[in-house]
């Protein structure tokens, strides 16, 4: 029991991120709303960024500056800025996707006046 | 000296050009379409050239920065990335030249940031290519892909909304492919493709590399359009503007085909794909499955775009069933197709976009023996590149399929033999569909001949690429020896 314990609060991150990543499949899959759907999609690429983050971050660990207190052999005190550096790009590409997304709906929306997806496919047949 | 900056050369091409015509094209802008071609053809001269040398010399890598990886990132240019540039430069140079006047009529007035955005799609793909890096990878792929949906936005009435579909499944798709990255990431520590191939083989049979596996394979088949997730296609192929849908669709899947290629034969290397479950096999059961759904679903359309999108599906399905045959011949079949299919997707779509420009519709059922005589030299062409679709002898796509059939035949894999031979059949039942309408005389008409109809060829502009893009398929099948012979030569096992 202590051992089960001990394995779900010792990864507490990744059930967070497991959640994020079910509840935006949810809204992409479920969500007939195009707007709920792009923030359904926001939600799977934030809990990937949040997956991102979590691996690299460190208990007792300082940042990727030099420290003349801990000397270079001691490598694991610092932490990996690498993945945090990725998630910024990748954070300014879901940006973009999102604002290519409203774009599109705001283009859909004055053709149809409608942004639900039944409503949507029955008045393009 | 220029050789070893050429990977870097045709992605700054793409920058500057995506940046040169919008200052252009504001102040003139009849201006962006001779500048987009010209981006275009330097960028296919400089992968022509580069093909050549890699062939001669060997591969090229660059390091951006003088940064060695795995610190820095780099192009890695071997040959499969140098034969993959050189088919998709080649193809958009053709495309851009040919959509002129089907920009002017489809679009007008917006053709300066449609170049722009051509340009920057292009960049992407070069990049996804060349680039030897996961996660750079991603980030092309997205710059791909945004550029992408707004090409597919413009278009027909539906055209956002069908754009719009596949940024949800595309950007999901991509999103899938970041988190199996990160899963790579965590249990090796580097993003370089050859740094971490080389450490792969002590994870044998790890748990997180078979998710990754399996996450990077679905994120990237949504963009491939391998069976299960290829619903954006049809719609996004359709409602696009013809010179957009001529753009992207023999270039855009293709590039996700190669990075499974990249991923499976090279990063991961078959048995470790396989370590834990017959992946490859799965996958090739999936292509099947897409060349016979995709086949059959192209007898039921009428408008001839939508036919051609559910051919690009079933098409997919031979690089990929190719590529999940894992042997020399499967591996040169299954490039010699990526070269064929782009060349006659291009021409077919291109074809179909002349269509439309001259009757206003591309309705296979509404056309008539008439178009023979009013088009004859477009006609032509689409009946060559129809009848290598098909993969009658001595077109090029004969030889693709002969070289996948001789694959599965060396797995003895009768499964995919015999798909491949059906599959064949149906092509023949959708494309002379065409060719019936068009070149024999309609029954209920009577006997007399069509008399309203008189010559009325596309312009000069138009024929011109169709033609040589067909012809080029003549070509290619009297020199597949040659062109084989090469793609062997890049098989990594």
């Amino acid at each position: 029991m202590k051992i089960m314990l001990d394995f779900f609060l010792g990864h507490y991150a990744y059930w967070f991120v497991i959640i994020l990543l079910c509840i935006g499949a949810y809204g992409i899959l479920f969500k007939k709303n195009l707007i709920k759907k792009t923030i359904g999609l926001a939600v799977l690429q934030i809990s990937v960024v949040l997956y991102f983050v979590s691996i690299a971050s460190k208990w007792d660990a300082t940042v990727t500056v030099m420290d003349p207190d801990i000397p270079l052999d001691q490598v694991a005190n610092y932490l990996n800025p690498l993945p945090h550096t990725l998630m910024l790009t990748a954070i300014v590409v879901g940006v973009a996707t999102l604002g290519v997304a409203f774009t599109l709906l705001i283009a859909i929306y004055n053709r149809y006046e409608t942004l639900d997806e039944e409503e949507l496919i029955d008045k393009i047949q | 000296m220029i050789e070893s900056h050429l990977p870097a050369y045709i992605a700054l091409t793409f920058v500057l050009f995506s940046v040169l015509i919008p200052a252009f094209g504001l102040w003139r802008s009849e201006l962006s379409h001779p500048i987009a071609v010209l981006g275009g053809g330097i960028a296919a001269g400089f992968s022509l050239f580069g093909f050549i040398d890699v062939i001669n010399d060997g591969s090229i890598r660059y390091f951006f920065g003088g940064w060695e990886p795995p610190v820095g990132i780099e192009f890695v240019y071997d040959g499969l990335s140098a034969f993959f540039v050189l088919v998709i430069n080649a193809v958009a140079f053709f495309v851009l030249i040919h959509s002129h006047h089907i920009s002017k009529r489809e679009f007008p007035g917006k053709e300066m940031p449609y170049y722009s955005l051509a340009m920057l799609m292009m960049l992407g793909f070069n990049g996804m290519i060349m680039t030897g890096d996961l996660f750079n990878l991603y980030v092309f792929l997205e710059i791909a892909s945004l550029a992408g949906y707004a090409l597919i936005a413009i278009g027909d009435r539906p055209a956002p909304y069908a754009a719009f579909r596949y940024l949800i499944i595309g950007t999901a798709g991509g999103t899938l492919y970041l988190l199996g990255v990160g899963f790579m990431y965590t249990v090796t520590g580097t993003l370089n493709i050859i740094d971490m191939a080389a450490m792969l083989p002590m994870l044998y049979e790890s748990n997180a590399v078979f998710a990754a596996l399996i996450l990077m394979i679905v994120g990237i088949g949504v963009k491939a359009a391998l069976f299960p997730m290829h619903g954006w296609l049809p719609d996004s192929y359709t409602y696009a503007s013809s010179s957009s849908t001529a753009l992207i669709a023999p270039i855009g899947t293709k590039v996700a085909a190669y990075i499974l290629f990249r991923i499976i034969l090279w990063l991961f290397g078959i048995e470790i794909t396989d370590a834990v479950a017959p992946i490859s096999y799965f996958v090739g059961v999936l292509a099947c499955i897409g060349i016979l759904y995709g086949s059959i679903m192209a007898i039921a359309q009428s408008e001839m775009k939508r036919m051609l999108a559910y051919s690009s599906i079933s098409q997919i399905g031979y690089i990929i069933m190719g590529l999940s045959l894992a042997n020399p011949w499967g591996f040169a079949g299954a490039l010699l197709h990526v070269l064929n299919h782009a060349i006659m997707k291009a021409c077919l779509f291109m074809i179909s976009g002349q269509l439309r420009l001259k009757e206003g519709h591309s309705d296979i059922s509404r056309f008539d023996d008439g178009y023979r005589k009013k088009y004859p030299w477009t006609m032509t062409y689409f009946t060559i590149a129809a009848i290598s679709m098909i993969g009658l002898p001595p077109l090029a796509g004969f030889f693709s399929k002969w070289y996948l059939a001789l694959g599965t035949i060396d797995n003895s894999n009768w499964l995919f033999l015999a798909v491949i031979l059906i599959s064949s059949l149906l092509n023949a039942v959708y494309f002379f569909r065409v060719l019936e309408k068009v070149y024999m005389m309609d029954p209920s008409k009577g006997q007399k001949e069509p008399t309203d109809a008189k010559r009325d060829e596309a312009s000069a502009s138009m024929l011109w690429p169709t033609g040589i893009l067909a012809l080029s398929l003549i070509v290619i099948g009297f020199a597949n020896a040659v062109i084989v012979g090469v793609l062997l030569d890049i098989f990594p096992m």
